[in-house]
Order: C-alpha cells, then sequence, then structure tokens
C-alpha cells in the first residue's frame, strides 16, 4: 500500500510539470493556433535562471589565505560572496540558500521579455504559414536556444538546490515519507494552474481571450485588438514554462536538454488532453504522470519489459482510437 | 571561330567521372603504394581525436581535447614536456614521432556510435589519421574500435569502462588505458567490507547498455563473494532523467544500500532523487542506508554537487595524487588551463604519449609493429604506477582509486578524496575470466 502511494505521490509531481508545460503549449496554440515546438526550451531557460541568479548571488571576491594552497601549489585564493560581506554571514548566506525561491521574481520578467520578443519577433511572421514550418522553425528555435545555454554554462547539470529548510523529507503517514521539495512542487503547480484558470474565467482580459479563442474573427469585428492580448497570452504561457522549469530545477539538476526531454512527452500530453483545451491538458499531465510513474515500478517492467518506455504512447494510441478529439477536445479544433 | 563540342550530357558524364575519381576515399588509392594504411610520406603524421564535442558529455570531451592538444605539444617539444619527463621509456625526445611533427584532427562523437563511427571513419579516409583515440561513452568505443581494426589503424581508447571493450568485444588494433566495471567491483570490495561490513543487502539501479550491465555483474559478483545479498538489479533507460519512480521501491525493499550502476546525467539525477528520498538519513536492518557510486568522475562530481558528500566509488586517476608523473601532468594541464585535469583528460594524455612511444620504439608506424610495441609492454611514470599493457586481450592493468565525496572541499575541484589506491595485484584476472569471454583478439590488420 506504501508502495503504491508513494507511486501516486510521484506520478502527481510528474504530472505536475507535465501540466504546467502542456498549460502553456495549449494558450500558445489555442490562442495564436501555433504549435510551439520551442516550448520546453522555455521551460529550460526557467530553470536556468535559477542556475543564473544563483550564481549571481553566489558572486565574489577574492583573498588570499597564505595557510593553504591550491592545486599548483599556489597560495589558495579564498572566495567570500559579496551577498555575506554587505549583510552578514548568517544573512547572506540565507539570501543564497534560498534562491531558487528568490528565481521566481527574477524569472517572471525575464520570461515574459523572452515571450514577447519570441512571438514578435519570429513566430508572428508564421501564423498563415502551414502548421509543418511552424514545427521546423520553432524546433529550430528550440535548438538555438539549448546551444547558447550550453555555450554559456556546459553541458553538465547544475545543482540549484532547495533551501534547507524545504530538503528533506516529511512524513505524511506510518510508513510514508516524501520529500519536501516535490510537496512544495506540486502546491506551486496546482497554484499556478488555479490561477492561469482564474486569470482566464474572472477578468474581463481573460473573457476577450477566451472569446477570441472561440472566435478570433469576431472578436476582432467588435473593434478589440484580439493580436495584442494574444501576444500577451504567448508571454504568460512562456511565464508559466519558465516558473515550471525554475521550481524543477532541486528535483533534477538543470542542464541544456531538459526542454527536448519534456517537449514530446507534453505534446502527448497536449494531444491526449484535446488539443486547445486547458482543463483536458492539465487531467492529461496528471494521468499520464501517475501511469508513466507506475509503468516504472520494478512489477510492472518485469511483467512487461519495456513498459516504462512506451506507457504514455501506448496510452495516447488507445485514448485517440477510443475519443479522436482527446479526453476533453472541442469539435472543429485541429479538424481541418 | 572556333567549334567546341561541348554537351550538357558531356559535361555531365565528365563532372560525374572526375567527381567520382576526387571523392574516392584516399584509403582505397593509398593502398596500392603504401604498406598499411595511411602511411606518412611528409613531414608530419595526423592523430584523429574524436571526442564527443556536442551532446550530454561535452565538458567531459573538452577535457579530453585539452589533454590531447597538450599531448601533442609536449611531442613536438612544447611547453614543459610534461609527463614525458617522468614517463619510463626515454624513446620520445619533443622531435614528434620518428621525426615528423604531430598534427591532429578532431571529430565529434556526440556520444553516438554511428555519429562516432562517420566522424573516425572521416578522419582516416579523408585527413589520413594514423591512429583514433577517443570517446566518452563505452557505447562509442566498441563501434569506433570496430572500424579501426576494419580500415587497419590503431583505435587507442579513451574513456570507457565496460567489461567488454576488452572482453568480448576486444580488437587486436584496439587498446584501453582505462580500467573496467571488474576493477572498479575488485578495488571496492574490500573497503566497502570495512566500511559498512560484510552483511548488506543490496539494491541496483542499472543503466540499461553494455557499460551498465557489465558494472553492474562486476559489482554484484564482488559484493557478492564478500557475503552481501543483492536484493533487486532494476534497468533504468538510459534516456531517464526522473529517477523518483526507480527510487520509491528500495524504500520497502528490504535493502540498506543502494549501488547506482549510473554515469554522467544518470548518476547526478538518480544520486540527487536518492538523496531527496532521504535515503541517506535512513536507517534499515539496524544500520545506516549506504550509497554506492562504482565509477566516479570530477566533472560528475561537480554536477551532483553536495549530494556527492561522503559517497564511496572508483577511479581511473586523480589529480591529487602525488606520485611524480600526476604532479608532472597537473602542473602542465594546470599552467596551461588554469584548472586541474579529469580522469579523462588524463587516460587520453597517457594514451597519446603511450601510442607516441611505441610507434618511436618499433621505429615504424605500421599498426602491426605498433600492436607488437604495445603488447606485454611494462611501463612506469606516468600517473598510475607500474602498469602493464596485457598481451592477450590490450587491457592496461594497473593501481585503481577508491574515492570518497570530500566532506569539506576547499575548492570547487577538491571534490573527491582518495581512501585507499587499490595495488594492481588485486584487481587482476585471467585473460579467459567469464566476465570476459566470447570474441577474440584476431590478429592486427595494417589495412593496405
Amino acid at each position: 500500500m506504501d508502495a503504491i502511494i508513494l507511486q501516486i505521490l510521484n506520478g502527481l509531481d510528474k504530472g505536475s510539470a507535465y501540466a504546467l508545460i502542456a498549460l502553456g503549449l495549449t494558450l500558445i496554440f489555442g490562442t495564436l493556433g501555433v504549435v510551439n515546438f520551442a516550448h520546453g526550451a522555455l521551460f529550460m531557460i526557467g530553470a536556468f535562471c535559477a542556475v543564473t541568479l544563483q550564481r549571481l548571488l553566489n558572486l565574489s571576491f577574492e583573498t588570499i589565505d597564505p595557510d593553504k594552497t591550491d592545486f599548483l601549489g599556489q597560495p589558495l585564493k579564498v572566495k567570500t560572496p559579496y551577498v555575506e560581506s554587505w549583510f552578514g554571514p548568517d544573512v547572506g548566506a540565507t539570501i543564497i540558500d534560498w534562491s531558487v525561491p528568490l528565481a521566481i521574481l527574477f524569472a517572471i520578467p525575464i520570461m515574459l521579455v523572452i515571450g514577447f520578443v519570441m512571438e514578435r519577433g519570429l513566430i508572428k511572421h508564421f501564423y498563415k504559414r502551414p502548421h509543418a514550418d511552424q514545427i521546423l522553425v520553432t524546433f529550430g528555435l528550440a535548438i538555438v536556444l539549448q546551444e547558447i545555454i550550453k555555450a554559456n554554462f556546459g553541458a553538465n547539470p547544475i545543482q540549484t538546490p532547495a533551501p534547507e529548510l524545504l530538503s528533506g523529507v516529511a512524513t505524511l503517514m506510518d510508513g510514508v515519507v516524501y520529500p519536501v521539495w516535490r510537496i512544495v512542487y506540486f502546491c506551486f503547480a496546482a497554484l499556478i494552474i488555479g490561477g492561469v484558470f482564474a486569470f482566464l474565467q474572472f477578468t474581463t482580459f481573460g473573457m476577450v481571450v477566451r472569446a477570441g479563442m472561440a472566435d478570433r474573427e469576431t472578436v476582432g469585428l467588435l473593434g478589440i485588438d484580439i493580436d495584442r492580448r494574444f501576444t500577451i497570452m504567448f508571454g504568460l504561457a512562456a511565464a508559466v514554462a519558465g516558473l515550471a522549469g525554475v521550481m524543477y530545477g532541486p528535483i533534477n539538476a538543470p542542464n541544456y536538454h531538459m526542454g527536448m526531454d519534456f517537449l514530446v512527452l507534453s505534446f502527448v500530453v497536449v494531444v491526449v488532453g484535446g488539443m486547445g483545451s486547458l482543463p483536458g491538458a492539465v487531467l492529461a499531465g496528471f494521468v499520464l504522470g501517475i501511469l508513466e510513474s507506475f509503468a516504472s515500478t520494478t512489477w510492472a517492467t518485469t511483467t512487461i519489459p519495456g513498459i516504462n518506455q512506451i506507457i504514455i504512447y501506448l496510452v495516447a494510441i488507445i485514448i485517440l482510437l477510443t475519443r479522436p478529439r482527446g479526453l476533453m477536445g472541442r469539435a472543429g479544433v485541429m479538424e481541418d | 571561330m572556333s567549334k567546341t563540342n561541348l554537351t550538357r550530357r558531356g559535361v555531365l558524364k565528365s563532372g560525374v567521372g572526375v567527381g567520382a575519381g576526387v571523392a574516392l576515399p584516399t584509403i582505397f588509392t593509398a593502398s596500392s603504394a603504401s604498406a598499411f594504411t595511411n602511411e606518412p610520406t611528409g613531414g608530419s603524421v595526423t592523430l584523429g581525436f574524436n571526442v564527443p564535442q556536442t551532446g550530454p558529455y561535452a565538458d567531459e570531451g573538452a577535457d579530453e581535447l585539452r589533454a590531447y592538444e597538450l599531448a601533442v605539444e609536449h611531442l613536438n617539444g612544447g611547453g614543459d614536456g610534461g609527463m614525458m619527463g617522468t614517463f619510463s621509456s626515454k624513446a620520445l625526445d619533443g622531435t614528434g614521432i620518428l621525426g615528423k611533427k604531430v598534427e591532429y584532427v578532431t571529430g565529434d562523437t556526440q556520444t553516438k556510435s554511428d555519429a562516432a563511427r562517420a566522424s573516425a571513419k572521416s578522419m582516416i579516409e579523408k585527413d589520413g589519421a594514423i591512429m583514433i583515440t577517443g570517446g566518452s561513452s563505452s557505447g562509442v568505443a566498441i563501434a569506433v574500435q570496430g572500424l579501426c581494426q576494419e580500415a587497419g589503424v590503431i583505435f587507442m581508447a579513451g574513456l570507457t569502462h565496460s567489461n567488454d571493450t576488452t572482453g568480448k568485444d576486444k580488437k587486436a588494433n584496439g587498446f584501453r588505458h582505462f580500467f573496467n566495471g571488474y576493477m572498479s567491483g575488485a578495488a571496492l570490495a574490500p573497503v566497502l567490507k570495512e566500511l559498512y561490513g560484510d552483511d548488506r543487502k543490496a539494491y541496483h539501479l542499472t543503466a540499461d547498455y553494455t557499460w551498465g550491465w557489465t558494472q553492474q555483474e562486476s559489482i554484484a559478483a564482488a559484493t557478492e563473494a564478500l557475503g552481501w545479498e543483492t536484493v533487486e538489479n532494476v534497468l533504468t533507460p538510459l534516456a531517464a532523467t526522473d529517477f523518483s519512480s526507480y527510487i520509491a521501491p528500495v524504500l520497502n525493499s528490504g535493502a540498506d544500500v543502494l549501488v547506482l550502476n549510473h554515469y554522467g546525467g544518470n548518476m547526478v539525477n538518480s544520486l540527487t532523487n536518492a538523496v531527496q528520498f532521504g535515503l541517506r538519513n535512513k536507517q534499515v536492518n539496524g544500520k545506516n542506508f549506504e550509497i554506492v557510486v562504482p565509477l566516479f568522475s570530477r566533472l560528475m562530481a561537480r554536477g551532483a554537487g553536495e549530494n556527492i558528500k561522503g559517497i564511496v566509488g572508483s577511479t581511473n586517476w586523480h589529480w591529487s595524487l602525488q606520485d611524480e608523473g600526476s604532479k608532472a601532468f597537473v602542473k602542465s594541464f594546470g599552467t596551461k588551463y588554469g584548472f586541474p585535469p579529469s580522469q579523462a583528460a588524463h587516460t587520453c594524455y597517457v594514451q597519446t604519449l603511450l601510442y607516441a612511444d611505441a610507434v618511436q620504439r618499433a621505429g615504424s608506424f605500421n599498426p602491426c609493429a605498433v600492436v607488437e610495441a604495445l603488447e606485454g609492454y611494462e611501463f612506469d611514470g606516468l600517473g598510475n604506477g607500474p602498469t602493464l599493457y596485457r598481451a592477450e586481450d590490450h587491457q592496461c592493468f594497473k593501481d585503481v582509486l577508491v574515492v570518497k565525496g570530500k566532506e569539506n572541499p576547499t575548492s570547487e575541484f577538491d571534490l573527491l578524496e582518495v581512501v585507499q589506491i587499490t595495488p594492481r595485484a588485486q584487481v587482476e584476472y585471467a585473460p579467459d575470466h567469464p566476465m570476459f569471454a566470447g570474441g577474440a583478439l584476431g590478429s592486427c590488420n595494417p589495412g593496405a
């Protein structure tokens, strides 16, 4: 029983990341009609926002310790972060320790700007082009972005640890322990997803966007600049992906390839959930996360070798055969 | 007014004919006039450095390339000579190899077997490389070694740790300086017994490819010989990034040791996940839960950050060694690049010197002469103590380091501490050992 609960928790955790990325993908597809293969790269850039802030907070000045030597036998240069000298060792160390949560504030404006620039500078020129062209250009953009990150940060993973207070494990019930940060990640994902839905549901801006998603032309005829709102939605989707990446860093050390690792799975999530359906994307994210988690258990891999690697695609095939529009797809979307 | 007979069809025909002639690989055109593949005829000789310049092991590949460049500089008489001054053989004198200036070309393996073979093939056929070296993966090493055997050039393997490289997939033209999975097991077992006792239950997570399989087999055999029980061995996909689903079952498995047969990004992520799930603070069977990472690399340790502290593993070489060879290499490398070399850099540098030395001693670039010079060759002064290139399988036998993640590192490079230098005799095995069975070394192929 404990093992089942743990795998459900793992699934919810994986599903959180899938759902956040798929949510952004669906927002972009639903508003702009663009199949954005660079969305995984935005998740990766978010994670590297946390890496960047961590490095900024660790910017140091050097002093010579004459009693110690470096690997070449020279007097050792000891580095002291500026924040520790400005705010004192304890406060400085605490600021550095909390670099990942602080990176949320750091990442939001950066991701919004990246989203705006991407949409205005490149993707808007492909609105009227076939989906194949959109996939090619966004996939190419994803490769460019990850190569830029690799050139600047290297190919190896870089640790962005969680604050000490949120590290370690929590005992949920007798015999079931679970990493605190993974619980934080799940709650954070739920908050973001809830926030996006509330924004679309309860604000005038959101109402116009939803109207635009349903019938862009009519909204335009009413004199509303729907393109500007859709551009803002692209920025919002980029910010959601970026925040998902920031908070994912303590779970798996960021590396330049992490966006690609999630991209294909997230597309499957979008398709299973139903193209253009925001609730569908979230539901499919969690369902597929849980299924993938159970498929990775020893029992599953021993019974059906390799099931852990194909389960998501298997489920996608079954759902598309039985419900061609996906779990919550709407009629008329991607059916022309 | 002159009239030409040029026609579109004629131009196309001639173009195709000339193009085919030009494109004909030199490997074929040269063979009739040379005694062996890519026999150097001018004042220089070309070596091919085939390393991962893109992909997940690009940082390791970059360090390998630095080491190769340093080796070439030293062979041509530049710099401080590095390990050439401490090498037991004095055949190399800084005038290149057999008086020919050493030049090099590079290829990108991308840590993919097909890409690695393509780049090695290109370096042999187009650039005239007489020796190929490099790589950071056993799958790549085995693939390129096979190609070099067919092409008639020497392959000096870089970082490859699978038993199969000098086991069932060994080739006469291929040589490995790096240690292997069996040696890791043989070196680690006594230390694990001393640290954790002989009554342990081990749970293995193993990367699902040649290196993972042979390492798991080696470590399980070595620890079971101590009295440990292998509770479970779970194969994990090489592409896996989140190991939480694999770690969760460990919690209730009754195991008190987790062995991570992972390397690179897999190791960083699985170790991070294991620490997140509190395994290091867990008590099972009345004992502290322990994690073992049989193959360590400083570059990977950096990626694992704090999680590496106190974790035991093995390594081929470490920059903190205090023998004259290691000190000379660290000084050369550190002065040129500003940081200490990795074990990948060390093995690649040594392999280049060993190849050059073998050619020099043989007096010929002929691969068969080089094979003869390296087989059964005993040497010292290259950082691992007295070393033998065994004739039967072309595997180097030398001391192996058991290391532990340092609790209080003094710098970003000071991540591992050497717990024990396991003597060579303890990691030796018979050429017909069951873990290395199958395949045949065959005979050397000079190519021509």
